[in-house]
């Protein structure tokens, strides 16, 4: 098929070729196109977040309000009282410094979660890739990050902690944090769509992972030959990254943090190739 | 000769329905895999011939529906098509298979330029958002660009009539404010293809006229228009070519006057007459059945035409004794525009007898103009409460033999044809034209 050339367009794109066919194969990304919709994922995310201000009473005092309460919870039961130990750390920064990441995954997970659902009006009346959506809910929960991050440098100055060089392989910790959002987020999502009684296990299913991750305590609970084991949690190494990289205290998380890694890297392949597999079903079904 | 931008090949769509509830839950997931773990990787492709029942698969009970099969069609760059078909024929499912919403299961399509797709009024409008916020956020969905949008502001906003409103949330909005700002976003996409499923079908007259006087003008600007509407006018109106979907598959493609008299006369044979011997196959229900429905030439004549009118014959089974029985016909154009109705009160005294019985009445020559026209057949209790009824039971063609009205072969416009009697006098005789009153008047004001 030729180009048209006998009318002048007015949009500002080239006229595009596509084909439809049926699903088929595991892979069907399409990156360039991924790219081309960028600013329908800032719309997405300027959405959500505008949204949720709208919505909430205290709206952006939340995102401080809620790692700062549960520090404070975490430092009196945990800290104080079960005398878990805190790497020579203040209790308050010990857990502060977990509670950012965490509260940014479990968030990302609740809102990556519902959204193919949430979305259902306009997923089933227009086209955009459905990826989208995922990557919305975990970005938009950055800025709530960003928020608590500010108190952390105040905490920090409080306590006159300075954070070290390690401080340069945060944004890799972030990196990480965001896409092990992203790679748990997208198979969550996909599969709510489909069996809608998922949205009731991701609040059991985030607990526990709470507690399997070193929010409330230092992995150096955990016995160094097991250590490896406990790294195939994704956010064991995540968590601990952060808590290094800001306070500069603790071991750097070397074997943990490399199976850790790889975990997300698994996760997000294999949530991206089942999110993009059912996204037919999806449409159909949501 | 244009190009072709939209083709399809052997296009089809298999749903699956649930028979109990529609969302599956995890735990049968789980629970079915923990009993048999190999089954969940059998895979046992659907049929094509109707439905069938698959038992024991992995999500359950279900059976198989195909809204489209192999549909196969070609749009130009530049045309406006219209898809017709009655409700459930696949019109939809070809469009969101075309708009990429929903994957084929079997054959492909390949589309040629940027598509937009209105499907629905009000895409991604969020009630919690302003007007002025639902703007961008609808145009993104839709396809703009953030240029594109910031570009057409001012004229979305003039089109929608809503430039005081914009700083107020849209749940706000009337159901007519958020109807207009709605279409008018959706109004200016530009995209090459634009596929457009019944949105016209909201708002009230004015609002759709303008609708329709902006589809009209995008289809000048040279780009491609895949209309679904059940709006016979307005398809007619605006499209040049139309194509008929029945069941799931192409029917008939051509121009549109053609496929929508097509359409609206149902089947191929002349369907003015209905007859079931055979009660099985009889339309009905436990209050009454269907016998026979016919509209015939006046007597003596060879067809219905506008100077003999017809003999309308209705057979219908009664099976409920004593109450107040009516039927009723609606009388319906090619255009989609409802001439007439007329009720007939069987039994107005609770006094309806069982047995078949059999109803008749003239319709008048001089009424209808020539044409094509679909009969509903209602049949009613009490005046208010349907007991069966039977939409686009039969349709009859109005022939325009021009007898006694001259020697015109054109057909006249109009929905009706009456003949009214004229009559004529001379008011006032005068020999040369200034000397008529009227005329002495005129030159004395000059």
């Amino acid at each position: 098929m030729s180009l048209a050339t006998n009318v002048t367009w007015q949009s500002e794109d080239v006229a595009i070729d596509t084909s439809i066919s049926p699903p088929s194969g595991w892979l069907d990304l399409n990156l360039r196109e991924l790219w081309d919709y960028r600013e329908l994922l800032y719309f997405f995310v300027w959405r959500d977040l505008k949204v949720r201000y709208k919505q909430t009473a205290i709206g952006a005092l939340w995102a401080i309000i809620q790692p700062f309460l549960t520090m404070l919870l975490f430092s009196l039961f945990f800290g104080r009282l079960a005398h878990i130990p805190s790497n020579g750390l203040p209790h308050s920064v010990f857990y502060y410094s977990a509670l950012l990441p965490w509260i940014y995954f479990s968030s990302a997970l609740h809102n990556a979660t519902n959204t193919m659902v949430d979305n259902q009006k306009v997923i089933t009346k227009v086209y955009f890739p459905r990826l989208l959506l995922p990557m919305a809910a975990v970005i938009s929960g950055l800025v709530d990050l960003a928020f608590g991050f500010v108190v952390f440098l105040g905490m920090l100055a409080y306590y006159a902690i300075e954070p070290g060089r390690a401080i340069l392989l945060l944004p890799f910790f972030l990196l990480l944090a965001v896409l092990t959002a992203l790679g748990v987020g997208l198979w969550l999502s996909a599969l709510n769509a489909i069996y809608r009684d998922v949205r009731y296990v991701v609040p059991f299913l985030i607990q526990f992972w709470m507690f399997a991750s070193p929010v409330a305590y230092p992995s150096s609970l955990v016995p160094e030959r097991w250590r490896w084991l406990y790294g195939l949690n994704p956010m064991a190494g995540v968590i601990e990254g952060f808590r290094w990289s800001l306070t500069g205290t603790g071991q750097p998380p070397h074997a943990m943090l490399a199976v850790s890694t790889a975990m997300v890297l698994i996760l997000l392949a294999g949530g991206v190739v089942y999110f993009q597999k059912m996204e037919g079903v999806i449409a159909d079904v949501v | 000769m244009s190009d072709i931008v939209i083709r399809t090949e052997n296009l089809g769509k298999c749903y699956r329905i649930g028979e109990r509830e529609r969302y599956l839950a995890l735990r049968d997931l789980l629970a079915r895999a923990a009993s048999a773990p190999l089954l969940m990787f059998a895979r046992k492709p659907p049929s094509h011939n109707g439905n069938h029942r698959n038992a024991n698969r992995l999500s359950g009970d279900y059976s198989h529906l195909w809204a489209l099969k192999e549909t196969s069609l070609e749009v130009r760059q530049g045309e406006v098509v219209g898809l017709i078909g009655r409700n459930g024929a696949g019109k939809s499912t070809l469009l969101k298979i075309l708009s990429r919403i929903t994957k084929p299961t079997t054959g492909w399509a390949k589309i040629h330029g940027r598509v937009g797709s209105l499907l629905e009024v009000g895409t991604g409008f969020h009630p919690e958002l302003t007007g002025r916020e639902n703007i961008y956020l609808s145009g993104a969905i839709l396809g703009m660009t953030k240029r594109e949008i910031i570009r057409k502001f001012d004229e979305i906003v003039a089109f929608a009539e809503i430039d005081k409103f914009l700083s107020t949330p849209v749940k706000h909005y009337s159901s007519g404010m958020y109807v207009k700002l709605a279409f008018s976003v959706a109004a200016h996409l530009e995209p090459e293809i634009l596929l457009v499923d019944e949105v016209l079908a909201v708002g009230d007259a004015y609002f759709q006229k303008k609708c329709l006087g902006k589809m009209g003008q995008v289809s000048q600007q040279g780009r491609t228009i895949l209309f679904v509407s059940h709006n016979m006018a307005a398809v007619k109106a605006l499209c040049n070519r139309a194509i008929l979907i029945k069941d799931g598959v192409v029917a008939a493609s051509g121009p549109v006057a053609d496929v929508v008299d097509d359409y609206l006369s149902g089947a191929v044979q002349g369907l003015n007459v209905r007859e079931w011997r055979d009660p099985a196959d009889a339309p009905g229900n436990e209050s009454v059945r269907a016998c026979y429905i016919r509209i015939l030439p006046a007597e003596g004549k060879p067809v219905i035409d506008i100077d003999s009118g017809a003999q309308i014959e209705i057979g219908f089974d009664n099976f409920r004794k004593n109450i107040n029985l009516s039927l009723t016909i609606r009388v319906t154009n090619s255009e989609g525009i409802l001439v007439f109705v007329s009720n007939y009160r069987v039994a107005s005294d609770s006094d309806s007898r069982l047995g078949v019985h059999h109803a008749e009445c003239r319709l008048p020559e001089h009424l209808l103009n020539a044409g094509r026209y679909s009969v509903d057949l209602v049949f009613v209790k009490d005046q208010r409460w349907a007991l069966l009824q039977l939409d686009s039971v039969v349709s009859f063609e109005v022939e325009n033999t021009a007898t006694g009205r001259g020697a015109s072969m054109i057909v006249a416009p109009g929905v009706i044809r009456p003949l009214l009697s004229w009559a004529h006098s001379l008011a006032e005789e005068c020999s040369r034209p200034d000397e008529s009153p009227l005329a002495l008047s005129r030159m004395e004001n000059v």
